[in-house]
């Protein structure tokens, strides 16, 4: 029999809020951080995007340290840690993952050997790493928008092995000239907030945040138990979803499998739903190829944009007080279908009593993860 | 928790426009550049595949190694439940600075597609699973070094909770013409234990 992995602590910076009770009160009323943004520096257009304001970063910043200099990316993992690193002393047995697609890409403005260093992700991790007196080496997941979401299903794995008791997962992305120029190149960017599901979408909204939870084996404080887990490659177009979902269903299965429950149990879905075309139908195919398409579902993405390799976190993090406060929160931006296999979007934030939710994500290169959590009782 | 015995079945090093199989040395050449070496092996191997040419040099490295050490283990009629745990140092960073340079100035402002989908270092598990019809765990990380204890550890863990039958792993480092390739593949048959001190001992090879 493995090991039972909970996860027990949780926190957020976006623009939403600097703790997980502001970032759910703005959810509840329906606010988006989606902004219209004109910053040259960025873009030379004018573009939506979900940023976190520097000037309240370096505010909330300057209460931790004073010490050093760190890039707002490294600031808001420290702030998105800070208050979790308390709970469990950090021993030999202690892993730090963290999930990040660019980390600090910006650096490569500067064209020098010290840029190229700065944007490596082992320099970012080690920042952070040496911040809080990690004694392991600290495990970096790339795995392009299910980075967030894999890094908690990595660090279950390897709490199974006994290599580790508990494991400290950060993951954060900027948004950033590099990503937004590439995101427009495909023509994929939405010039108002994104609107995933719906049949009047015009794309993705980028965004940016970061996301802390502490996963262990250690039942005490636990919030949720992580049920199961998959992550399987379509196989089939690295810039593109499978459109038979293929890959984003035999994750789905694995998880269930593991978790020895079947779509009935899953009372809610906490999807991807970039609002691209191509992703939001892939997923609709897939969740009604499980028998899922009556389970309600939602995509935070109308709340926070794409958060990159921030984004599987932040949504575990937020699909968590989904379940402890028994409530659904609507898919902000859905109006009308916009996927040819109907699925059951959550259109207005109801209460419902909750036990176990499904966590997916899908990205470049083809890949899925699926992660199924369920409710300490 | 309950752990069968695993084994390296077998291994490849790419590195200094030499590559390595098994212990031996399968191809070299005195070529400059790792993209004219990876053609030449492209030829001589007769592998067949245009798409390969569309890759980025970390592409092609991954893809080499893999079509080497799964050519002769996998079979085109069956599912083949081969998990891919791959990872190296620079991430992505050497597409990054070239889409980088096409964003940098004014004059010549042209991002590409194209360019844009390489600068994440999973896409070269995304064009293995397409090669060899791999719908399988897949995951990406980034080490300063190459982490053994890390590398083994999980690919035991894919193997013992059944998420995977054999398990392709591979270190693809690849930054401005410097470049190592070490893949090995870990399944219930082989004559090397796998081991850290074994997996470390074959990287140093």
């Amino acid at each position: 029999m493995l090991k039972k992995v909970y996860i027990s602590n949780v926190n957020c910076i976006t623009p939403l809020g600097f703790d997980v009770e502001t970032n759910i009160d703005n959810i509840t009323k329906g606010i988006t951080g989606i902004q219209k943004h004109e910053d040259k520096s960025l873009m030379k257009d004018s573009f939506c995007a979900s940023i976190v304001n520097e000037n309240d970063v370096d505010e909330a910043f300057a209460k931790v340290t004073s010490e050093g200099k760190f890039t707002k990316l490294e600031k808001m993992m420290i702030l998105a840690l800070f208050p979790i690193v308390n709970e469990v002393e950090i021993t030999d047995k202690t892993a730090f993952l963290l999930s990040t697609t660019k980390g600090n890409i910006e650096a490569l403005k500067n064209k020098s050997d010290e840029s190229i260093e700065e944007a490596h992700l082992g320099t970012l991790a080690k920042r952070i790493a040496n911040f809080f007196g990690f004694k392991t080496k600290p495990i970096v997941v790339s795995n392009a928008c299910v980075s967030g979401v894999l890094a908690i299903s990595v660090a279950k794995r390897l709490i199974q092995s006994e290599m580790y008791n508990d494991a400290f997962v950060v993951a954060g992305d900027i948004v950033s000239e590099f990503v937004l120029s590439g995101f427009n190149s495909f023509q994929a960017m939405s010039n108002e907030p994104c609107r995933p599901y719906s049949k009047n979408r015009t794309g993705v909204s980028l965004g940016e945040a970061t996301a802390a939870v502490l996963v262990t084996s250690n039942r005490e404080n636990a919030k949720v138990v992580i049920l199961g887990d998959g992550s399987i490659n379509d196989a089939n177009h690295i810039s593109g979803p499978s459109r038979t979902g293929e890959g984003l269903v035999r994750s789905i299965e694995s998880a269930m499998k593991e978790a020895n429950i079947d779509s009935n149990s899953i009372n809610y879905i906490s999807a991807h739903g970039t609002a691209t075309p191509f992703n939001d139908e892939m997923e609709a195919i897939a969740f009604s190829r499980i028998g899922l398409e009556n389970t309600p579902v939602n995509s935070l993405k109308g709340y926070y944009g794409h958060t990159l390799g921030a984004s599987g976190l932040l949504e575990v993090v937020i699909g968590i007080q989904s379940l402890l406060h028994n409530k659904l929160f609507a898919s902000l931006g859905f109006d009308e279908m916009g996927v040819s296999k109907p699925i059951n979007i959550i259109e207005k934030t109801e209460n419902k009593e909750l036990n176990c939710f499904l966590k997916t994500a899908s990205g470049f290169g083809g890949c899925n993860t699926a992660v199924i959590f369920e409710k300490i009782k | 928790m309950l752990e069968n015995k695993t084994y390296i079945h077998s291994t490849c090093v790419i590195q200094k426009n030499k590559i390595v199989l098994n212990g031996e040395s399968i191809f070299s050449n005195e070529i400059e550049g790792f993209n004219d070496f990876a053609k030449k092996f492209y030829q001589e191997f007769e592998i067949a595949y245009p798409k390969f040419f569309k890759m980025d040099s970390l592409s092609k490295l991954a893809f080499i190694g893999a079509e080497l050490l799964l050519k002769p283990i996998i079979d085109p009629l069956k599912e083949n439940n081969i998990g891919l745990l791959f990872a190296n140092k620079s991430s992505s960073l050497d597409t990054d600075v070239k889409y980088q340079e096409s964003i940098s100035e004014s004059e010549s402002y042209f991002p590409s597609p194209a360019v844009f989908v390489y600068t994440l270092p999973n896409i070269c598990l995304g064009e293995i699973s397409i090669k060899h019809q791999l719908k399988s765990e897949n995951s990406f990380f980034i080490f300063d070094t190459f982490n053994s204890s890390f590398m083994e550890n999980y690919a035991n863990v894919l193997l013992n909770i059944k998420k995977a039958d054999k398990v392709l792993c591979g270190w693809v480092e690849y930054f401005n013409e410097e470049y190592k390739g070490f893949f090995y593949l870990v399944s219930d048959e082989g004559e090397i234990e796998h081991t850290k001190n074994n997996i470390e001992i074959e990287f140093n090879k």
